[in-house]
């Protein structure tokens, strides 16, 4: 209950200073929206109805990460900067659920992200999209948020050591808008990518989605999104000790 | 050496060595090697989806416009980046020249964004298969160099900007965006909306895209010449409003008593 309680209320401090940086919220809402412009542009001019549908999805699902990546990988730097990173250590709570809080925070600006981006789309693009299975709609969209915060606390665990984590957690961007099928059919890529698209939970998510929107069957995806979320919060745990435990050795916490 | 070429020369250096952080391999491998590959093959994979366009169209139109990266964070960093370094009320109450203390710093950006975009130009074109004669690639070096200096400029009013704006890495993102869907990197010129174009004129890049994408097809340094003519003016033109900017923000900082405060 105490620890279901830190998450709760270290979701809702994390959002609230997030809420509050143009960098990790107004930016977070513009740079998918970009992007988005371009592929909308792209996807009209290549006159297929139906591409336009997808795009927009997919544009809108591609903010969650935006806002993830980035702000995720830079959630320790942050806690470093502010003089805070040896207290949490230090906190009788696990690590872990202090840091969980932060990837769930990142993934909920994603909430504002895709609102902003299908918004674009509707009013400036007239992209109008179906609504097959709200019900499953209403699933799929907590669950992407749900597994791509979990990933995002797996990067800010992974990231914890380097100073210039914020690079790392941008460098990741591009390539996962690529892989993960947001604006582009995973089957148009080399065979190879499959492998590493099907480990990543927001593959899944866009999904479900999609499939949300546009009639499917977005049961199996939502749940792969449960099941990944799962696995990356286990691994994320069994990693900050690991990490906690380097950084103390070698006295480089504040330092790295 | 003068004293004036001297602050141009090494002063410019120095001041890009110590306040562009981005020199780091641990921000400089993600951010201007890995960023600007994958950023290409998303929009080739996009093209390709979308059924337009050639990968080559991509390619080229995606490297020069990475190099925009550089040119706005670097500029931007390599003057407005003093104040973060508490030494900006020291440059500025310093009796030296300010168009070779200004400018100066602006010949690495250059350099640099010559760097990445002609990078992410041969790898792409590797890693996809791209036939790019050889004789187009000295053309294209000069392309990318006017295109830099162009971009540079727009640099140059970012950093002016700097110096009463805190949120510069917001601001320098943002305007990347838009040269992004404005310089005709992803989606042909004539397929924007008639307002747009009139906008894409006129911003750096444009021209210099559409050079480069000209010269792979054959065409000469002379055939395009009109075109980096105007690009070039282009960065002239920015330069100049770039330094007037700086001289302005300089003189409301004094004004005002917030240059390390804004």
């Amino acid at each position: 209950m105490r620890a279901l309680r830190l998450i709760w209320v270290g979701w809702i401090y994390q959002f609230k200073q997030l809420r509050r940086s143009s960098f990790d919220f107004f930016l977070a809402i513009l740079w998918p929206i970009f992007f988005g412009t371009v592929a909308f542009f792209m996807f009209r001019s290549g006159g297929e109805p139906g591409a336009l549908i997808y795009a927009g999805l997919g544009a809108a699902v591609m903010g969650i990460w935006t806002a993830t990546s980035l702000a995720a990988g830079t959630a320790l730097q942050r806690e470093r900067w502010h003089g805070t990173l040896e207290l949490l250590v230090a906190a009788p709570a696990h690590f872990a659920l202090i840091l969980l809080p932060v990837g769930l925070a990142t993934s909920t600006i994603g909430i504002y992200c895709m609102a902003a981006t299908l918004l674009w789309g509707r009013f400036a693009f007239g992209i109008d999209l179906p609504l097959d299975e709200p019900l499953m709609m209403a699933l799929a969209v907590p669950a992407t948020l749900l597994s791509i915060g979990a990933l995002g606390f797996l990067i800010a665990v992974a990231f914890a050591r380097y100073r210039h984590a914020w690079a790392l957690g941008s460098m990741t961007e591009y390539p996962m808008w690529l892989i993960c099928g947001f604006l582009v059919p995973i089957a148009l890529l080399p065979d190879w990518v499959g492998p590493i698209s099907w480990v990543l939970a927001p593959t899944w998510g866009m999904n479900a989605i999609r499939e949300s929107s546009v009639g499917g069957t977005p049961l199996g995806d939502i749940s792969m999104c449960f099941a990944l979320g799962t696995a990356y919060v286990t691994l994320g745990v069994l990693l900050t000790d690991r990490v906690l435990r380097a950084a103390r050795e070698r006295a480089s916490l504040s330092l790295s | 050496m003068t004293s004036s070429a001297r602050i141009f020369f090494v002063g410019g250096l120095t001041a890009y060595r110590a306040l562009i952080h981005w020199l780091s391999p641990w921000i400089f491998i993600p951010t201007l090697v890995v960023a600007p590959i994958f950023q290409i093959l998303l929009f080739v994979y996009i093209g390709r989806s979308a059924g337009v366009q050639s990968d080559e169209f991509y390619v080229i139109g995606n490297a020069v416009q990475y190099a925009s990266i550089p040119c706005l964070f670097s500029m931007t960093h390599a003057i407005a980046g003093e104040r973060n370094q508490q030494t900006l009320a020291y440059i500025l109450v310093s009796p030296a020249g300010r168009l070779p203390l200004f400018l100066g710093r602006a010949l690495p950006v250059i350099g640099n964004a010559m760097l990445v975009a002609a990078f992410s130009l041969v790898v792409s074109a590797l890693i996809l298969g791209l036939d790019i004669p050889a004789s187009a690639w000295a053309p294209i070096a000069i392309v990318i160099l006017i295109s830099s200096f162009a971009c540079t400029g727009l640099g140059l009013i970012c950093a002016a900007i700097g110096l009463r704006v805190r949120e510069t890495a917001v601001l320098n993102n943002v305007i990347f965006g838009l040269l992004l869907i404005f310089t005709g990197a992803n989606v042909p010129i004539d397929e924007l909306p008639g307002w747009m174009q009139a906008i894409s004129d006129r911003i750096p890049l444009t021209h210099g895209i559409q050079a480069a994408r000209e010269v792979v097809d054959g065409a000469s340094l002379g055939d395009v010449s009109g075109l980096l003519a105007t690009e070039f003016a282009i960065g002239v033109v920015y330069t100049l409003v770039g330094y007037a900017a700086l001289r302005v923000m300089e003189h409301e900082s004094r004004k005002r008593a917030s240059i390390q405060i804004a």
